[in-house]
């Protein structure tokens, strides 16, 4: 089974008191090119996506690259709407994100979209096996098969021996593992992941992207990694997007975009990733 | 001098609106209060009753329970222990029983609090406040009223103990949840929890250690209200205190004293035990 593919069109989050009301004048401005910056002195909101626009394909290993403040989070965040994005459309599959209602989107979440945190988002006393069974529990399976189907997983990724361990006993690089045996354990086709490797050690970085990679060649998931890291994007990608200022800047295959990086921001990037 | 002109009157109409409502519905909170009573007279009667070496077991088998270590079980084990050499134990069960009840229904009354105020800033902006005045009223002051409502008794104390106790646990409680991790709270959420679910699963469970450590406050908090209490009813160590100054027998009092100040440490410590029990490895 392979993931859907993924395409956001024209999305705008504005951070601000009234959105609503400072809209037709960022979308004026936002026409112009203005900077997030300006668009801020000029009307009191933070855009976090100007308009973004982006289309994942299907199945493959997607990095969306930009520097910190970029909007690169607020966009992961978009696709399971953990951001609801004030214009604009998401849509997963045959699914569009923007219009599920709330019990909707919690089955989507539970179901078609799966998450990993920088900081692993883990809950700290209890086990590698309890966290690893909490999405199924929330979604109401019970103890027993929740447990089976988290030991699946953790004998998966090669982690039965810390199954019954409290998370915070573990080093950062098997916290992160666990953390992605919970994103795996719900079967969702879809695995968000922000800045994944962001809290790793140089060489445990490297294990659990080997790691990744070499799940992904059998799961086929749609799987969408932040970073800022331009190593990590050359290193992971199947497809990567720039983000900067809140727009999309380029995307396409690596290779793409080294032959014709669109500006000189690109350019500078992955000539960063060659060094 | 002031201008007696620009003098507002508030004392009297309070003190009228006070007798009127008592006159009215006084029969209602004195029914209530038997209900309580009740409730912490079981409780007292189970401590009193209970042979005293069970008592000590009790506590030392909660202690050891909770550090794994036989030092503070022992120690504890023989600061109860002394509470009856001194002569204490009955008063100490008495206020023992105080103590519990009082922080019983400061958790039940003061969880739920904390979690709206997590919630809802501006409740918090507002309740906040509150909280202080709570703590640095004079607690004579709604002890009257108190006494007009319920009358002379542990009822009234009760709820002077439960004023005095309450604030520690709303405040822990709410500033545990907002210190919550973030990313384990983002995380139910990505998961597909329901508010329900996150707060019992995640954000309860990151909280605890925070909502420990207000229950050991509130516990020091009910304690200074012994004395007070004692005035208006409870009996206890703070009568033993009260009676020792009332007949100026210092003797009395200081060893009266002594056995607050014992209850003191094994209440500190039962309540900060087990805060290092749950936080335990965190570290």
């Amino acid at each position: 089974m392979s993931g859907p593919p993924i395409s956001l069109s024209g999305i705008t989050v504005l951070y601000g008191p009234k959105p609503a009301a400072a809209w037709p004048r960022v979308q004026a401005m936002a026409r112009e090119g203005a900077s997030i910056a300006a668009i801020r002195t000029a009307t009191g909101h933070v855009p976090g996506l100007l308009d973004a626009t982006l289309d994942l394909p299907a199945g493959s290993l997607c990095v969306v690259m930009g520097l910190s403040g970029s909007g690169k989070s607020t966009l992961l965040r978009c696709i399971n709407r953990l951001v609801t994005p004030f214009a604009g459309r998401v849509q997963v599959g045959e699914v569009d994100v923007t219009a599920l209602d709330v019990a909707a989107l919690r089955a989507f979440r539970r179901t078609s979209a799966a998450m990993v945190f920088q900081h692993f988002g883990l809950l700290p006393r209890r086990s590698a096996l309890e966290n690893v069974a909490f999405p199924l529990r929330i979604a109401g399976k019970p103890p027993a098969a929740a447990h089976d189907a988290a030991r699946a997983v953790l004998a998966r990724l090669g982690l039965d021996a810390v199954a019954g361990e409290p998370v915070e006993a573990l080093s950062a690089g098997m916290k992160q593992r666990v953390g992605l045996a919970r994103a795996l354990v719900t079967d969702a086709p879809v695995l968000l992941m922000d800045e994944p490797f962001g809290a790793l050690d140089p060489i445990t970085r490297r294990a659990v992207q080997d790691e990744l990679k070499g799940l992904q060649r059998d799961l086929r998931k749609t799987v969408v990694v932040i970073t800022h890291d331009p190593h990590e994007a050359l290193r992971l990608a199947d497809f990567i997007a720039v983000v900067r200022e809140g727009r999309v800047v380029q995307s396409g295959a690596p290779d793409a975009l080294m032959r014709a990086p669109a500006d000189d921001h690109v350019a500078a990037l992955l000539a960063a990733a060659q060094t | 001098m002031f201008p007696e002109s620009l003098i507002i009157d508030i004392a009297t109409p309070v003190t009228a609106a006070l007798e009127n409502f008592v006159a009215q519905s006084g029969d209602g909170f004195k029914e209530a209060s038997k209900h309580v009573l009740g409730v912490l007279l079981l409780l007292e009667s189970a401590l009193r009753g209970a042979p005293w070496w069970l008592v000590i077991l009790v506590i030392a088998a909660l202690v050891f329970a909770l550090t794994r270590r036989f030092a503070p079980t022992v120690t504890l084990a023989a600061a109860t222990f002394l509470l009856g050499v001194l002569g204490l134990w009955d008063a100490a069960m008495q206020t023992l029983a105080l103590m519990i009840a009082a922080l019983i229904v400061a958790v039940i009354v003061g969880l739920p609090l904390g979690v709206l105020l997590a919630r809802h800033n501006r409740l918090r902006a507002f309740t906040l406040p509150v909280l202080d005045a709570m703590q640095t009223l004079p607690s004579f002051v709604y002890l009257v009223p108190a006494l007009l409502l319920f009358g002379l008794g542990k009822v009234p104390a009760l709820l002077a103990t439960v004023i005095y106790a309450l604030p520690p646990i709303i405040r822990l409680t709410d500033l545990g949840l907002r210190h919550a991790d973030p990313d384990a709270v983002e995380a139910a959420d990505a998961f597909g929890a329901t508010p329900t679910q996150k707060l019992f699963w995640v954000e309860l469970p990151l909280a605890l250690p925070s909502i420990l450590a207000g229950l050991n406050q509130a516990c020091m908090m009910a304690l200074s209200m012994v004395v007070v209490a004692a005035m208006i009813g409870a009996r206890g160590l703070g009568e033993q205190v009260l009676l020792g100054i009332q007949r100026l027998d210092t003797g009395r009092a200081l060893v009266a004293g002594l056995g607050i100040v014992v209850l003191a440490i094994l209440l500190d410590r039962l309540t900060q035990a087990t805060v290092r029990a749950v936080s335990a490895g965190s570290k």
